[in-house]
């Protein structure tokens, strides 16, 4: 079984986002990326599998700037086999990347395509229910479990108030949860083979796919800063506040 | 020139953050409060540590170590140089100098530290021999085939933890332009080694958990299958091996200043006092501008001189001027990072007044800073005859 894992480049998690002075977007320039967590924890899932021995190819791809090799990298790093860039000129949307990524999925014919869930760079929350619609495969979303049985995988999704168990027909689409799986560290040896793994570059136009922008950005703020709070006398008065100020309850 | 780390550069120094952050940031506090790491905790960042591979990185991969070059280990260190020295000692890094072991001692001491099933230390100092290296007085005299050793070492760093250690040993006198100088000798002396002890040292005010002992040898019984390298020629071995440990104090000391600027940095955006930021104030801001300029300018000449290595350039100077001006730089920047936190700068609520003192003994240890100038400057006018 082939697993494909889809992997962004984005602000690493650990960075204070700044918004750019002309409210275009945020600043990217001199700023620390990584890969997108989710995204490691889809890798590691991937790496699992293989070493459990039931994925026997792990394939990377980025759809980004060149810099998206750095990520795949990271990414073959952590166990994976080879990589896939396809090399756009600027990030492109959810839409776009599930189209592209349809075309790889043509190409390469995986069994399970594993995403995660979102992106914490824009939290859209998209490209893997797109892309499995534009496949019409089955998808299961925020899954803190998978496991592949007959034909089909037993997965367990984050639902409100619990867990629920579902079994999809392979192939398939799923997006990981934080609590799939604790991704590794790249390690050592992991790192230096990742130089002679093969990373093949490609354009949406190889792919047949027109990347151009279809949403407007208006403005991009940041959130409004927290209010300070108030101190009450008694619950009642703290009743009266959320009932008829806050208009909470 | 190319300034930029390669992709594999980048990739060891976000797995190094990543472990110290992760697995030893969260121990610090309470080693510090303690002063003693737990073994279980040292065993189990060895262990995880050797999962990733990295353990032994500094050492060649045919003796089981992860082939790191000079550069490559010195980005490394600087990462771990962020953490406590109790904890990071455990992300193993047998000497180098253990190369130089021949034989079947490479079975009883090379690879058992490479696979980190045996620790080792490293001692020269003594209570009258500190940067006079060479008038040491703890000596070996030879009685048939074996050495009989007698004297004492201290300020051993994390002997405590060590299954053997490099002892370097008089062995006989010479004399020359200097005066009367030490033949010294190096030995591999095991724990349990009739007539040799290796006892608790004294309280420091760096690096709390990571503890100095003293060694005694009391008419200890060494054969000469011991011997590291050859009988008299360990100063030499010494100057062949030690000078990595040089680079390690340099890398670390800027991988600690770089985290006591964070600290500083962010307090300074944040803090308020007098209605505004005070990082807004140029006595703040311009203290940030000259901390981050030194800690710039000590990485640049710590990861060059690490380069000269690779590239086998005549290093000697410029890991001194490294390892010199890492020390001073990392002084400056850990006191200023305190003064721009005021008072709380003092309290150990935060890791602060750790770095403050941690930063004292890299001045002293490895060669003081008078002895780095001294090693620069000799370096500069022996050649025009001075």
């Amino acid at each position: 079984m082939k697993v494909l894992v889809p992997i962004k480049r984005v602000i690493d998690a650990n960075v204070k986002v700044r918004v750019k002075a002309d409210n275009t977007g945020v600043e990217t320039a001199n700023v620390k990326m990584a890969m997108n967590p989710f995204c490691e924890i889809a890798v590691e899932e991937a790496v699992r599998l293989k070493e459990a021995g039931t994925a026997s190819e792990v394939i990377v791809v980025s759809a980004g700037a060149a810099q998206a090799q750095e990520t795949l990298r990271t990414g073959l790093a952590m166990g994976a086999d080879r990589g896939i860039l396809i090399q756009c000129d600027s990030d492109p949307e959810p839409l776009a990347v599930a189209k592209l990524l349809k075309a790889v999925v043509e190409k390469e014919g995986p069994e399970l395509v594993i995403l995660g869930k979102q992106a914490v760079d824009n939290d859209n929350n998209q490209t893997g229910q797109m892309l499995a619609a534009l496949l019409g495969w089955p998808q299961g979303t925020f899954i803190s479990k998978v496991e592949k049985t007959d034909g089909s995988f037993a997965i367990t999704r984050e639902v409100d108030g619990g867990l629920e168990k579902l079994e999809i027909k392979a192939p398939a689409v799923v997006t990981t949860d934080l609590r799939l799986n604790e991704p590794r560290y790249a390690s050592l040896p992991n790192i230096m083979k990742a130089k002679k793994k093969p990373i093949d570059t490609m354009t949406p136009a190889d792919l047949g796919v027109d990347v151009s922008p279809r949403l407007t950005v208006v403005s991009v703020t940041e959130p409004p800063a927290r209010k300070a709070g108030v101190k009450v006398a008694s619950v009642a008065e703290l009743v009266d506040k959320l009932r008829n100020e806050a208009k909470v309850i | 020139m190319n300034f930029g780390l390669s992709n594999e550069q980048q990739m060891i120094v976000d797995t190094v953050r990543g472990f110290v952050e992760k697995e030893l940031y969260p121990h610090e506090a309470r080693v510090e409060r303690e002063g003693e790491v737990p073994r279980e905790l040292g065993e189990e960042i060895a262990r995880k540590c050797r999962d990733i591979g990295f353990f032994a990185a500094n050492l060649p991969e045919e003796v089981g170590g992860g082939g790191l070059g000079h550069l490559d280990f010195t980005l490394l260190e600087r990462e771990l140089g962020r953490a406590s020295m109790a904890l990071s000692v455990f992300f193993g890094r047998p000497s180098g100098i253990l190369m130089a072991c021949a034989g079947e001692q490479r079975e009883r001491y090379l690879l058992p530290a490479a696979r980190g099933e045996k620790y080792d230390a490293l001692a020269m100092s003594e209570p009258d021999a500190g940067s006079d290296v060479r008038g040491m007085k703890c000596a070996a005299k030879p009685d048939g085939d074996d050495w009989i050793v007698n004297g004492t070492k201290h300020f051993i760093s994390h002997a405590d933890i060590a299954d053997f250690v490099i002892v370097f040993i008089a062995t006989g006198e010479e004399e020359t332009a200097a005066g009367v100088k030490k033949k010294i000798t190096c030995f591999l002396v095991d724990r349990g080694t009739p007539g040799f002890e290796i006892r608790k040292g004294y309280n420091s005010v760096s690096h709390r958990g990571y503890h100095n002992c003293i060694l005694s040898f009391d008419d200890c019984r060494l054969p000469k299958a011991q011997i590291l390298g050859e009988v008299h020629r360990g100063f030499e071995l010494a100057n062949d091996w030690l000078y990595g440990t040089r680079l390690t104090v340099a890398a670390m000391s800027v991988g600690r200043a770089r985290r006591a600027f964070d600290y500083a940095v962010n307090y300074a955006a944040e803090r308020k006092q007098f209605g505004q930021k005070i990082g807004r104030f140029q006595g703040v801001s311009f203290k940030l501008a000259d901390m981050v300029t030194e800690i710039d300018a000590a990485d640049w000449l710590t990861l060059s001189a690490a380069w000269r290595l690779d590239q086998e350039l005549p290093a000697n100077r410029e890991i001194a001027s490294a390892k010199l001006f890492a020390t001073e730089m990392l002084a400056r920047v850990t006191d200023e990072a305190i003064q721009i936190h005021g008072g709380m700068g003092l309290m150990d609520d935060l890791p602060l007044e750790r770095f403050w003192r941690d930063a004292r003994v890299e001045r002293i240890w490895d060669g003081t800073s008078e002895i780095q100038r001294h090693i620069i400057s000799r370096e500069l006018l022996r050649p025009l005859g001075c």
